[in-house]
């Protein structure tokens, strides 16, 4: 399988992201299941007009394009022109070549929230006019449109994160090379199910301090980081705490909310960032599948209950309460 | 006069095209035009401060850190904070992490396959240098890859993630390491130290960082089995000393903070005259000129603005250029050294020419190299000195108030060179953002006086064979700045 990647309005954090899989050695793990580079904007020799011929011959069909990832949102402005991001060297906007590409590949794959559905690119005023290829936010459409099928029958398979997480990105394709990913592999906003069925909630190792509602007040600290500090893991889709990035860490791990960057519009929260909007001092955001009432009654509950230990740590940078050492054989 | 338009230029971070005009088989003068347009900075007017901090690392996925680190300082100053020495050392450490990857990913990824280019087949040296360093198939992307990834995990570690963390804050960091946590760093570097020694340089890195002249390098070198001293056979083949010459004047914002002074200090070195400057950062403006940009005077960053306007005639890119006292510098690595007053970077810049009194030639593709070589010799030590510096249970971030009315300028060095954000807050909301990045020096277009940036002055003079239709020597000479295009429009 031919594959064939492009960069668009983004930042390339994807492409770098995908260089830290933790594989013994990527380019030969892709071939093993059949995957060969035809062309990267990082990897590849080509270059000038050896790339163009490249693209070229992917755009008319002379040679096959069984995958093509694109990275970054696409930049439909100014006024519908996609003037905003020329192809370097051919003086057509992205915006076009993008619409070729997709119409003779087998598969597409959009690699990172902002090509999946606009991102960061499309924050603030959007003045570029930025979406992903069949979303916008979380509207149909985008560059592709709602109906737009792959040749092979599969909408835009959106490998979404803000960076995408390595594994999500090479367990995709391989998931596709082994014949292990058809529609029903997909959630509703197209995402693969197998990191999207998750939540980054899910492993994070903070839960004790969200069991007992034990919560920071200010970056550093060890509480959870829901109620004041903008923290959106317990209803965004993703594995983040069970995969683990680089190795060992986490948004949360690292000290600092989720901010939802595998959903659309995690760009625009409509508060700040690292503060948790709330109505009546309760978060407006609840756990997914939470009903209010016994969040609040269960919140209010386990607040009364918290142990010393988490009170105190929860509201430090590191362990000031040790965990009570028992005198007896634990049962 | 012929006209050579080389897009999309590959192996650089983001978006670039290089015009040339050639005559007489010699470039006769080059336009460098980055394609793309994102908006960042007004994207930024009206949110709230600390929302830079989400925003600006996905200005860029390779230089992620530096943006975070100069809108954390930007915002410091605008609070008025002072992070407590752990928040200083971590995130150095985050720092000096993703400018080390970055170094290797440019000399690996970015830069070396071009010597595996069947333009080169001839040469004695090409059957090894294919099967090292072919694009995507060469064996050293497979070893590199493997060990970036393990010391990617110093990100993991202190960072949460890489790229685009939040981890760094106005006063300080969000991870506040354990004794567990110290071990491990300490393991990772060690573990990457390792692999540096025995792969990219076949040498204790103590031994590097202490070469002083282009002779020791060269006696260094000299039938050494490791990547780096590979390159420098290559480059003495090639002459590469003697190519890619830009401007004299370098300059440095200064990096790595200690409780006194910085690792590398800022300042401004005039080749010319061997003499070394204190920085002034009054003296930058971005000329808008030929950028896609309203606006006709020069603009102090604190005061600039970012219009969009596609039709403006003598316009050729979106990139500023940034002048220092209106002229022309260079950053990077190679700046940053020189600044330093490193000594084989100032040996390997002298014109070698008799009569030159062992004045400074400018900028070449070899010098710039290895100063990202000397660099990455110099900061793993550093790094384990700070990891050791550590200390579990004080604390890693000071707190203050969102401001309300504030201005705050972040400076700091990203892998490619100097990186300024110009904020400026008003009820409770960003007012202004301005950013100059590396890039943005080094790929500037030229301004209103009509002088070209240092990379359009760089191609000047390099010849152009007939039978190549994307002459391999501009790349080295492209790449050798390890330019990022998308930090460069933002």
């Amino acid at each position: 399988m031919n594959l064939l990647w492009l960069q668009a309005g983004g930042c390339g954090g994807c492409t770098l992201s995908l260089l830290g899989a933790d594989a013994r050695d990527l380019l030969r793990q892709l071939e093993d299941v059949g995957i060969r580079v035809l062309f990267h904007p990082a990897l590849s020799e080509a270059s000038g007009p050896e790339a163009l011929a490249i693209l070229e011959d992917a755009a008319s069909g002379k040679v096959p394009v069984d995958i093509l990832c694109v990275e970054g949102a696409v930049l439909r402005g100014p006024n519908g022109s996609g003037r905003f991001h020329i192809l370097a060297g051919t003086g057509i906007p992205m915006l076009d070549w993008v619409q070729r590409l997709a119409g003779q590949a087998r598969h597409v794959f959009a690699i990172g929230s902002c090509t999946a559905f606009g991102g960061v690119p499309a924050a603030g005023e959007n003045s570029t006019d930025a979406c992903g290829l069949q979303f916008e936010g979380d509207e149909k459409g985008g560059v592709l449109g709602v109906d737009w099928r792959s040749a092979a029958g599969l909408p835009v398979v959106n490998v979404a994160g803000c960076p995408t997480h390595p594994g999500w990105v090479v367990d995709s394709l391989m998931a596709l090379a082994l014949g292990q990913l058809g529609n029903n592999d997909l959630d509703a906003l197209q995402r693969p199910r197998f990191y999207s069925d998750q939540l980054v909630h899910h492993g994070c190792p903070r839960n004790e301090f969200y069991e007992f509602k034990a919560s920071a007040h200010k970056p550093s600290e060890l509480g959870c980081l829901m109620e004041n500090l903008g923290c959106k893991g317990t209803q965004a889709h993703a594995d983040c705490n069970t995969r683990v990035w680089n190795g060992v860490g986490s948004c949360l791990r690292g000290g600092y909310p989720c901010i939802s960057c595998t959903e659309p519009g995690f760009e625009e929260p409509g508060h700040p960032f690292m503060e948790t909007p709330k109505v009546a001092g309760i978060p407006i955001g609840l756990p997914s599948d939470m009903p209010k009432a016994w969040f609040v009654a269960l919140a209010a509950l386990s607040k009364s209950a918290t142990p010393k230990r988490v009170r105190e740590n929860a509201a430090a940078d590191h362990p000031v309460v040790m965990p009570a050492i028992r005198k007896t054989g634990l049962k | 006069m012929s006209k050579l338009v080389l897009g999309p230029f590959n192996r650089v971070e983001g978006d670039l095209e290089v015009s040339l005009e050639v005559s007489d088989g010699a470039v006769h003068s080059a336009r460098v035009n980055a394609p793309l347009y994102r908006g960042f900075e007004p994207m930024l007017l009206g949110k709230a401060p600390l929302d830079a901090l989400a925003i600006v690392p996905r200005i860029c996925g390779i230089c992620s850190v530096a943006q975070s680190a100069a809108a954390a300082s930007a915002l410091a100053e605008a609070m008025g904070l002072t992070s407590p020495p752990n928040g200083r050392l971590a995130r150095n450490l985050i720092q000096a992490g993703e400018n080390l990857a970055d170094h290797l990913t440019h000399f690996y990824l970015f830069f070396m396959p071009d010597f595996a280019r069947a333009a080169y087949a001839a040469k004695p040296w090409f059957a090894e240098t294919e099967g090292r360093f072919k694009a995507q198939t060469g064996r050293a992307t497979a070893e590199m890859l493997p060990a970036r990834a393990g010391f990617m995990r110093l990100q993991g570690y202190l960072a949460g993630k890489w790229p685009h963390t939040m981890a760094l804050q106005p006063g300080g960091t969000t991870r506040a390491v354990l004794a567990a946590e110290k071990i491990r760093l300490y393991a990772v570097l060690r573990e990457f130290r390792a692999w540096l020694e025995s792969t990219l340089f076949g040498d204790a890195l103590e031994t590097v960082a202490v070469l002083d002249s282009a002779d020791a390098l060269r006696a260094w070198a000299a039938g050494r089995q490791a990547d780096f001293p590979r390159f420098l056979a290559l480059a003495d083949d090639l002459g590469l000393q003697q190519v890619g010459r830009a401007g004299n004047l370098f300059l440095s914002v200064g990096a790595y903070p200690g409780s006194v002074g910085s690792l590398f200090p800022a300042g401004v070195w005039d080749g010319a005259k061997g003499r070394r400057a204190e920085l002034d950062t009054a003296r930058i403006v971005e000329d808008l000129s030929h950028a896609w940009l309203a606006g006709d005077a020069p603009q102090a960053p604190a005061q600039g603005q970012t219009r969009p306007l596609l039709e403006k005639e003598d316009a050729y890119t979106w990139c500023k250029a940034p002048r220092y006292g209106g002229q022309v510098a260079e950053v990077g690595a190679l700046a940053r050294q020189l600044v330093a007053g490193q000594p084989l970077a100032q040996d390997l810049v002298r014109d070698q020419s008799p009569k030159s009194g062992g004045k400074s030639a400018g900028g070449n593709v070899t010098a710039r190299i290895v100063a990202r070589m000397l660099e990455i010799a110099a900061l793993i030590p550093a790094m384990e000195n700070w990891v050791q510096q550590l200390a579990p249970g004080e604390p890693f971030c000071a707190h203050g108030e969102r401001p309300d009315a504030a201005v705050g300028v972040g400076l700091t060095e990203a892998a490619r060179g100097s990186l300024g954000h110009w904020l400026t807050v008003k009820n409770g909301a960003i007012a202004g953002y301005q950013i100059i990045a590396p890039t943005t020096w080094n790929f500037s277009p030229r301004d209103a006086a009509g002088t070209p940036g240092p990379l359009e002055q760089a191609l000047v003079g390099l010849p152009i064979p007939k039978d190549e239709a994307a002459p391999v020597l501009v790349q080295h000479v492209v790449r050798s700045f390890d330019p990022c295009m998308v930090c460069t429009v933002h």
